[in-house]
């Protein structure tokens, strides 16, 4: 078996998460920066910036799910970034752990935050 | 040959391991290493400042009412300074990201193209912040 482990047959060992997020980083960026570039069009073509055009805007069905799904890949996004950043820097393990355990309940409280505000226009 | 190698003193070499924060000050990064300590600034910050963004996003929705509310606190210098430096943060990290996005699939990774392209979401973004900035403080 050991003798077997080389080239394409190598074990690939660890916690299979990696390439997941990474992806995920990217697809989440991508969605961000796409619904950025549609947002700050919509915000320069309007003629004066009030609450009518805003709120209208948001209250269109496709830009609320539109907006829901963004938010939604930002706080992934945030997620595997903050991870990283407690990996890189906090070395005692309890409290790396902590923080992550904060990150991702505060995330989720801004998930639901967010589902109220665009649900409230 | 070895009687002239002896003679020579050794020679204090600096050894470069990871660095202290200490050594922060007297340590020059390259373009890229800027970009990349920025990328986790920039993201770091905004996600700190998040509250304040999902709020000032309720506000500006929620009614007529809360949003000349809304305007009212976006009106005040300090908060236009913060939101200047999170628009700053935004348009950083979006340059990087698109910059990393690029080289995910190969594009300028060798040593020139990157420090040129580390270079470009620098000053882009810098100037983009310049640009919104002087829309903010209502220069134009």
């Amino acid at each position: 078996m050991a003798k077997n482990n080389v080239g394409p047959k190598r074990m690939v060992v660890g916690a299979h998460y990696g390439l997941k997020d990474w992806l995920a980083q990217r697809v989440t960026a991508i969605v961000m920066a796409v619904y950025t570039l549609i947002l700050l069009f919509s915000f320069l073509t309007a003629s004066n910036f009030s609450y009518e055009g805003w709120a209208g805007l948001f209250a269109r069905p496709w830009f609320k799910l539109f907006s829901l799904v963004t938010f939604l890949g930002l706080y992934y996004h945030a997620w595997v970034g903050m991870r990283d950043i407690w990996m890189d820097y906090i070395k005692p393990v309890g409290l790396r752990l902590a923080l992550q355990i904060l990150t991702v309940l505060w995330l989720i409280v801004c998930a639901g935050w967010t589902v109220q505000i665009l649900w409230s226009v | 040959m070895s009687e002239a190698v002896r003679e020579v003193p050794k020679k204090e070499r600096p050894e470069f391991r990871n660095i202290h924060i200490t050594d922060l000050t007297n340590y020059r990064l390259p373009p890229a290493g800027w970009v990349s300590i920025l990328h986790r600034v920039s993201g770091a910050g905004m996600f700190l400042l998040l509250p304040f963004l999902l709020y000032l996003f309720e506000l500006s929705l929620r009614s007529e009412l809360s949003f000349a509310y809304f305007a009212g606190i976006a009106s005040h210098p300090l908060v236009k300074l913060i939101l200047l430096g999170l628009i700053w943060a935004y348009l950083q990290h979006f340059c990087a990201g698109v910059r990393h996005l690029f080289m995910d699939v190969h594009v300028a990774i060798e040593k020139d193209a990157a420090r040129k392209t580390a270079t470009s979401v620098l000053v882009v973004s810098l100037a983009l912040t310049a640009l919104a900035g002087l829309k903010l403080f209502g220069v134009f």
